[in-house]
């Protein structure tokens, strides 16, 4: 469940969810059930997923900048880099 | 849909025979006929906006930044503010998108993509690529960033870390590339010259000048 408030703070470890199974969403497949940390906080935003489906009176919600290291995401061969994605808050959990 | 191939040239998916164009054309023609847009508008819109729109909007910050800390630290922390301060109006290009810049170092290179589709700040950099939409940039540019960087030309030391921004959402991403050696002396205009499109993607480096000056300086400018 996405709350309006900004749930995650800088430094704090997330991990995604997975695609939703219909609908639209702006979480890639990639970044999918991988674990991250929070890097920018953006703000309140329109939901895209919502806005997609009409739903104009849902709240906006906390966008991150998330940052995943290349092993998270490819695994122990990659390195050297990081992918950083904006992601809205119902994308994401604490990482256990 | 069929995968029969028994029916000769019209062997292909159908969504495959209708092109971009065609299927713009047809959701124009829906827009007039309902009377939600004129032809007019729409052209009017377009022509504003080409006019406006292009990669030396994305050289000024750039150049500006590179003479100008300040304007740098404005620029890195909400570049919005940084184009109005340089009298360019996002409004005209994307409403509600929220632009942010981020700076090559010595130890950090930036490459942005849009592995979803081909967000893009096209007011700052103009129409993009067709590669930038391309699957196999998108794809690739994530996965293993320093090839696709090897194959654009730009051999970056082992020890730099790649930061890679994939724009998933309400954000819209520039670099801002190093500024060339041999540049010092170059004037704010002059150093626009020096920013290729690509570069604004990270793509690219920033061009090296080939000679020490493009011109003639006042004297008592040193060597």
């Amino acid at each position: 469940m996405g709350s309006v408030a900004q749930r995650f703070s800088i430094g704090q470890r997330v991990r995604t969810g997975p695609v939703r199974p219909s609908g639209h969403t702006r979480l890639p497949r990639y970044l999918s059930e991988r674990s991250g940390v929070i890097a920018h906080l953006h703000g309140l935003y329109p939901v895209a997923d919502d806005r997609a489906e009409g739903r104009t009176d849902a709240p906006p919600q906390a966008l991150y900048g998330v940052s995943f290291e290349a092993r998270e995401l490819w695994g122990e061969g990659a390195s050297g880099f990081t992918v950083i994605a904006d992601l809205w808050d119902a994308y994401l959990e604490e990482a256990p | 849909m069929s995968g029969d191939h028994d029916h000769g040239e019209h062997g292909h998916d159908h969504e495959e025979s209708a092109t971009m164009a065609q299927r713009v054309a047809g959701l124009v023609a829906k827009l007039e006929q309902k009377g939600l847009v004129t032809e007019e508008q729409i052209d009017r819109t377009v022509t504003t906006f080409l006019a406006k729109a292009g990669p030396s909007n994305g050289a000024a910050l750039v150049a500006r930044a590179w003479v100008d800390p300040g304007f740098k630290a404005t620029l890195v922390a909400d570049a919005n503010a940084a184009l109005q301060a340089l009298g360019l109006d996002m409004s005209q290009w994307a409403r509600g998108v929220t632009l942010r810049a981020v700076e090559n170092t010595e130890q950090v290179h930036n490459v942005i993509v849009c592995t979803l589709c081909s967000c893009y700040p096209i007011g700052l950099l103009g129409p993009s690529p067709s590669w930038y939409k391309s699957a196999a940039y998108r794809a690739r540019v994530v996965r293993d960033p320093r090839g696709v960087l090897a194959e654009f030309g730009v051999a970056l030391p082992s020890d730099t870390e790649i930061r890679v921004w994939d724009s998933t959402a309400e954000l819209r991403y520039i670099v801002i590339p190093r500024r060339p050696v041999g540049s010092e002396t170059w004037t704010e205009k002059e150093l626009t010259a020096l920013v290729p499109r690509d570069a604004l993607i990270g793509t690219a480096l920033a061009t090296q000048p080939a000679a020490p000056h493009p011109g003639p300086r006042p004297s008592g400018g040193g060597s």
